[in-house]
């Protein structure tokens, strides 16, 4: 019984989940009862949990019990396994928070082509391109980027206005000549150029940012203005 | 007997609110218990199948306030399924038959469906008062009703409710000729709304007080009605996300300038931390402060923010404050009475922020804490030994270690120590919540010490059936008792049945109890509803007294078993 099994079938949906499963994941001495089993959401994030409690708690013995953690054990051995893992319910946070939290947490990775490391932002804090530019730009003023004039991005926000239609000209042109494009993958896994849809699309589109070197944006373009002729 | 004709009596009653209170009247004797029957205005009624709609109308002819509980507590878990009952129906169709003159209804995880809802926006003239927390099973459509149909309402209060969001149109279903409102809450809900409508219902009711907007209200629309509102005491806020550098924000910053009531703050559903700054001129009279909602905001703009709240009492907060932050509180918020600390990553995966040092902190720094709700990465004995010592006045505490059955962090000990600790010192203590490792011992304190003890839950501990008994044989005033994933099994469950009486409910879920057990619970006590809810697919569900009973639920009831039991609620 290693920790190894069980990753695996956290990562798909509850209901291919065994019971056996769910006992191995708190690792402590023999009897894995694992109560924080969630169904189906943030599966890699709880792999992390899970295998960082099983080397901690590795060590600990829970005293001895006549009912408890044999409970588990029995009750995964002498019946089949219940269609869905009943572990749930725990931490004790209600769901209508659960969602909430979730919902204004809307952190994206940020990379920068050539930055040795990505960075992390959460959109929610913004209310338009030119503030979250701005921040993008001190984010990565570590790097050696910095000569590349990563202050030309918030130019092109100052064009951007959340409210009207953007002419794609306008931002082409903004575009052009500088050194580096903010693009974005949005929902459907396409690589969008920034700005053509007004702020709170956006967010709720979006997946990730990547600050793309202009020499590969200008293949971009074309395909972005058809995208948006496409949908807009 | 009475020396008193009835009038003097019924006066002396009126000034005799609490229930309980009146509750302990009306046994006094048969005249005391017609009288108070005939002036009670408010009844609560904390578990809705203990009793009958046509009873209640029945014997409060007078009724004018009912408060209804639905579900048990763990349906807010998930470990209750949704279509288990707590429906609100049959009450509104009974109350609307009779004379009844309804004015106000709380309800708490009931179902709730549009129709009841219309149906009581229609049938009770003088309906004022409409508050639903964690119900569900209505849509806008419902609230429309309510908004349109009841004239007089005053209040609007709705929190956490999973709602059907048909978009926009209920707030324009409040007439023009409604300017009695004096609270109305739609934090809850998701969809977007008619922000003109707002405005202007904003403006005809001069008595608002109490204001909890929700997600798509734009910071703009709430510096227009703050203007138009400075009396506002109560205020959510909805996106608090702004350019700080602009013209709105900074019309936003004179708007709350000039709102010198506000005493409660909450909202933050959105937030952009630059713009935190325009609340200062409010903290300094806050006695309410949620940012449980705002995971956005942390480090120095949330200590920051923090410092300006001297008259603080209550606080929600995320763990995102971390230890250093909850130092912070300590010693800015001398005031504080009741902390709740949230996991900012309520799926368990990630690290809490906070731990038993920033609750040490906390009860250092604030003697008059009574009320506590943390979740943390760890705690120690030590810590909670402490807290105890700090703060004798709890009277409730719940602590939630991420890891249910995480030691003492240090000692690596059973934390049955500290929490021993904290009934023993905590004279008062009426709701406790336990987590960590525990074993027997941690029960043997509670049952010895938790006198006024009520309400308790327990999860992941104990090692065998006496740790239950310790409890129901020591904790007189035991109410509601909820326990899951611990070792007590029949020989607990069956020890003094006559207990369960005295108690609302019980509820024991993956548990050692088998179905043989409820089943002699079930006969021997048949005033009490024995329900075994079995929502796996386990087709397996025989007739085997031996089998083990993943769900129990049992509650007093006058009115026998429910007819509305669905197919997987067996009621033995």
């Amino acid at each position: 019984m290693s920790l190894e099994e069980a990753p695996g079938s956290l990562e798909s949906d509850v209901t291919s989940m065994r019971f056996e499963d769910t006992e191995l994941t708190l690792g402590l001495p023999g009897e894995g009862r694992s109560p924080a089993v969630i169904a189906g959401v943030k599966c890699s994030a709880k792999r992390g949990f899970v295998e960082t409690v099983d080397l901690k708690l590795g060590s600990c013995s829970r005293a001895p019990s006549g009912g408890g953690d044999t409970h588990v054990n029995e009750a995964g051995a002498g019946k089949p396994p219940p269609a869905k893992a009943q572990v749930i319910g725990w931490p004790p946070v209600r769901s209508s928070r659960k969602k909430a939290i979730n919902e204004s947490c809307k952190y994206v990775k940020v990379a920068v082509d050539g930055a040795p490391y990505l960075r992390k932002v959460n959109l929610g804090v913004y209310s338009n391109y030119h503030d979250l530019m701005k921040d993008l730009e001190n984010l990565f003023t570590c790097c050696i980027i910095r000569e590349y004039q990563l202050i030309s991005l918030s130019l092109i926000c100052i064009h951007l206005n959340r409210k009207a239609d953007r002419e794609e000209s306008k931002v082409m042109d903004a575009v052009k000549g500088m050194e580096y494009v903010p693009t974005y993958e949005d929902k459907d896994g396409d690589w969008m150029l920034v700005g053509d849809v007004p702020w709170k699309m956006f967010i709720e589109s979006c997946k990730r940012i990547r600050l793309m070197k202009s020499s590969e944006a200008a293949v971009l373009a074309p395909k972005a203005s058809l995208k948006c002729s496409g949908t807009c | 007997m009475n020396y008193f004709p009835d009038e003097v009596l019924e006066h002396v009653f009126d000034f005799i609110s609490s229930h309980k209170d009146r509750n302990s009247v009306s046994l006094v004797c048969k005249s005391w218990y017609k009288i108070e029957r005939f002036s009670r205005q408010r009844v609560f009624i904390g578990n809705c199948y203990s009793i009958s709609p046509d009873r209640l109308i029945a014997r409060f002819p007078g009724l004018k306030s009912l408060t209804l509980k639905g579900k048990p507590h763990f349906a807010d878990f998930n470990l209750v399924p949704h279509d288990w009952g707590g429906f609100l129906d049959p009450w509104i169709r009974a109350l609307a038959k009779s004379r009844i003159g309804l004015e106000e209804l709380r309800l708490k995880r009931m179902v709730v469906s549009d129709e009841s809802l219309e149906l009581l926006s229609k049938s009770f003239l003088n309906f004022k008062s409409l508050v639903l927390v964690s119900c569900e099973g209505f849509t806008t459509d419902g609230i429309a009703a309510i908004a349109a149909n009841c004239r007089f309402l005053r209040e609007l209060d709705l929190q956490e409710n999973e709602v059907d969001d048909h978009r926009g149109h209920w707030l324009s279903c409040f007439p023009e000729s409604c300017t009695s409102l004096v609270s109305l809450n739609f934090a809850c809900l998701k969809g977007e709304i008619n922000l003109g409508a707002l405005e202007r219902l904003v403006v005809r009711s001069p008595n608002l007080k109490s204001l909890r907007l929700n997600r798509a209200v734009p910071l703009d629309t709430l510096q227009k009605i703050l203007m138009r509102a400075p009396q506002v005491v109560d205020l959510g806020t909805g996106s608090y996300v702004h350019d700080p550098s602009s013209e709105v924000y900074n019309k936003l910053k004179s708007a709350f300038q000039r709102c010198k009531s506000i005493r409660s703050l909450s909202g933050f559903l959105e937030v952009a931390p630059r713009c935190m700054s325009a609340i200062y001129p409010i903290c300094t009279n806050l006695t309410f402060l949620n940012l449980s909602y705002a995971p956005g905001l942390h480090g120095n703009e949330l200590t920051k923010l923090i410092q300006h709240c001297r008259k603080l009492q209550r606080l929600w907060i995320l763990d995102c404050i971390g230890d250093k932050g909850l130092g912070v509180v300590a010693s800015t918020c001398k005031e504080l009475q009741e902390l709740r600390v949230f996991p900012s990553d309520p799926y368990g995966a990630g690290n809490a922020a906070v731990t038993e040092e920033g609750l040490v902190l906390i009860s250092a720094g604030c003697t008059k804490l009574n009320s506590l709700l943390y979740f943390c990465q760890q705690m120690t004995n030590a810590a909670l030994i402490t807290v105890a010592k700090n703060c004798p006045n709890f009277i409730r505490f719940r602590l939630c270690i991420l890891d249910p059955i995480k030691p003492d962090a240090v000692t690596n000990q059973p934390l049955d120590e500290g929490f021993g600790a904290i009934v023993q010192s905590c004279k008062g203590l009426k709701r406790l919540s336990l987590s960590g490792l525990l074993t027997d011992q941690v029960f043997l304190y509670i049952g010895m010490y938790a006198e006024q003890l009520e309400m308790l839950s327990i999860a992941f501990a104990g090692d065998s059936d006496k740790g239950m008994l310790y409890v129901l044989n020591g904790c007189k005033k035991l109410r509601k008792l909820e326990i899951r994933d611990c070792p007590f099994g029949n020989a607990a469950l069956l020890e003094d049945v006559g207990k369960y009486e005295t108690m609302r409910s019980l509820w024991m879920s993956s548990c050692e109890v088998t179905l043989g057990g409820c089943k002699t619970l079930a006969e021997k006590m048949p005033s009490l509803s024995v329900e075994i809810i079995n929502d796996t697919d386990q087709m397996e569900f025989s007739l085997d007294d031996r089998q083990k009973v993943e769900k129990m639920y049992l509650y007093r009831t006058l009115v026998g078993h429910r007819e509305d039991a669905p197919e997987f609620v067996w009621i033995l």
